[in-house]
């Protein structure tokens, strides 16, 4: 039973609009709200002032569980700590082995798009982010990053991982951001196939460990084990990180489509920090309208 | 002088729904997770119709809806909706019995998730039919929930 207080008799004398008037008046200030925010993307400043008040819960939700791995780190066994370290090393020399190649691939890339007159891609800029913990959405795959407007996040910006892509960034408030992640339904990511160039578009399944490619035909020249990459179709994500893996490829001759499965490269489900990508691209497009509009 | 101390346990009470919303919870959990604050929402409305009413349901929707990403306004619709019947039947709810009271949230939570797979499919997102689970899950957490807030009405009383 829920009580109830004695002093509480007021609502037989209410002030102001009735609460039915108020509830429709509401619920018509609400679709407005959802219209304008969904068509024609208006609230984008008032979303952001927005987080910047509920910030603080999400920081408080955050906190105990940084404060817990922080001091799991801390209370590490040294010999693991030992493990880790030489591991690192390796990767790190390895790692390092292959940059020499590439800045060589980068610079006869260069030359060679000089060449044919097209525009260089600068080398991307990234920024290291953690992700909050602190739960969105419980069947639509979204996070939440301590990187915000304060620190250059802005809509739409791509998100990396060690291993691929991530997802993008869909709100900006000013001390934290919203990303999907390419798992969820809602998500679509144009890729290239690396062997045979095809094209097509990866959608999001709804599970961690899964992303489909709906729209190949059944004589689609793929197959299980080719490696995905983004395409830069689209001008959100940066051309040629990672995707996925093409895991199965099911034809069914009644069908129009062929069902496509790939595992993304992207460790989804055990992140604890993301890349922040600005691409060499983005800020040639950005700064083209702009010229634009002020010569007529 | 006891005016403000249940203001503040308000508020509380609020704050701690949202933070409930949000916390991490292990895999399969996270689906069942119960709708703190829309059960919040209707114990006040119900229990001090006077001081929490459907604009304060409203403004917790945005909140809600800023905190989890959601579209802007959805929550709140859905919210200031169920709040306003809550209002309409405050007077008998009152006096239900616990099961009846629990099957009034049942209905009061059926008719918020109808609001928000209805805006969901509006904008064509991806629907399940797993997005009901919570309306179970809040009618079996609800005992537990307002014995907690009633034990903070009483308290400051």
């Amino acid at each position: 039973m829920i009580e109830v207080r004695q002093t509480d008799t007021k609502t037989l004398f209410l002030r102001g609009p009735a609460p039915g008037t108020r509830c429709l008046l509401l619920l018509i200030f609400s679709v407005v709200l959802m219209v304008s925010d969904y068509r024609f993307g208006h609230l984008e400043h008032v979303r952001t002032t927005f987080s910047a008040v509920v910030y603080p819960l999400r920081a408080l939700v955050d906190a105990p569980f940084s404060a817990a791995h922080a001091i799991a780190e801390r209370f590490k066994e040294r010999r693991r700590l030992f493990a880790e370290n030489e591991n690192l090393k390796e990767e790190n020399l390895l790692a390092r082995a292959r940059l020499q190649q590439l800045d060589a691939l980068e610079a006869e890339n260069a030359r060679l798009r000089t060449l044919m007159e097209s525009t260089a891609k600068v080398a991307d800029r990234v920024l290291i982010s953690e992700i909050l913990n602190v739960d969105l959405h419980p069947n639509r795959h979204r996070i939440a990053i301590d990187k915000g407007a304060r620190d250059g996040a802005f809509q739409g910006q791509a998100l990396l991982d060690a291993h691929g892509i991530v997802g993008q960034i869909t709100h900006v408030g000013p001390f934290d951001a919203e990303a999907i992640l390419v798992s969820d339904p809602d998500h679509a990511l144009p890729v290239e196939v690396i062997r045979s160039g095809l094209q097509t578009i990866a959608v999001g399944s709804g599970r961690s460990g899964e992303i489909r490619l709906p729209f190949l035909p059944n004589n689609a020249d793929i197959r299980a084990g080719d490696q995905l990459v983004s395409s830069g179709m689209g001008g959100v994500f940066p051309r040629g990180y990672p995707v996925g893996t093409v895991r199965d490829v099911n034809l069914d001759p009644h069908e129009p489509f062929a069902k496509i499965v790939a595992a993304p490269a992207a460790t989804l489900d055990r992140d604890r920090e993301v890349l922040l990508v600005w691409s060499g691209d983005r800020t040639d497009s950005e700064v083209k309208p702009r010229a634009a509009s002020v010569t007529p | 002088m006891r005016r403000p101390h249940l203001g503040t346990s308000v508020v509380l009470s609020f704050l701690a729904a949202f933070a409930l919303t949000i916390v991490p919870l292990p895999g399969q959990l996270s689906a069942m997770r119960p709708d703190f604050v829309a059960m919040t929402v209707v114990f006040w409305i119900v229990s001090i119709p006077s001081w929490v009413g459907v604009g304060i349901a409203w403004i917790c929707g945005l909140a809600l809806d800023t905190l989890t990403g959601a579209l802007l306004g959805e929550h709140a619709a859905a919210l200031a909706l169920i709040a306003w019947i809550a209002f309409r039947f405050h007077q008998r709810i009152r006096v239900f019995p616990l099961w009846q009271e629990c099957f009034a949230v049942f209905l009061l939570l059926c008719v918020y998730h109808l609001v928000l797979t209805w805006v969901g499919g509006t904008i064509g997102r991806h629907l399940s039919s797993l997005q009901w689970i919570p309306v179970l899950t809040s009618v079996i957490v609800w005992p537990l929930w307002s014995h907690a807030l009633n034990s903070a009405v009483r308290r400051v009383r």
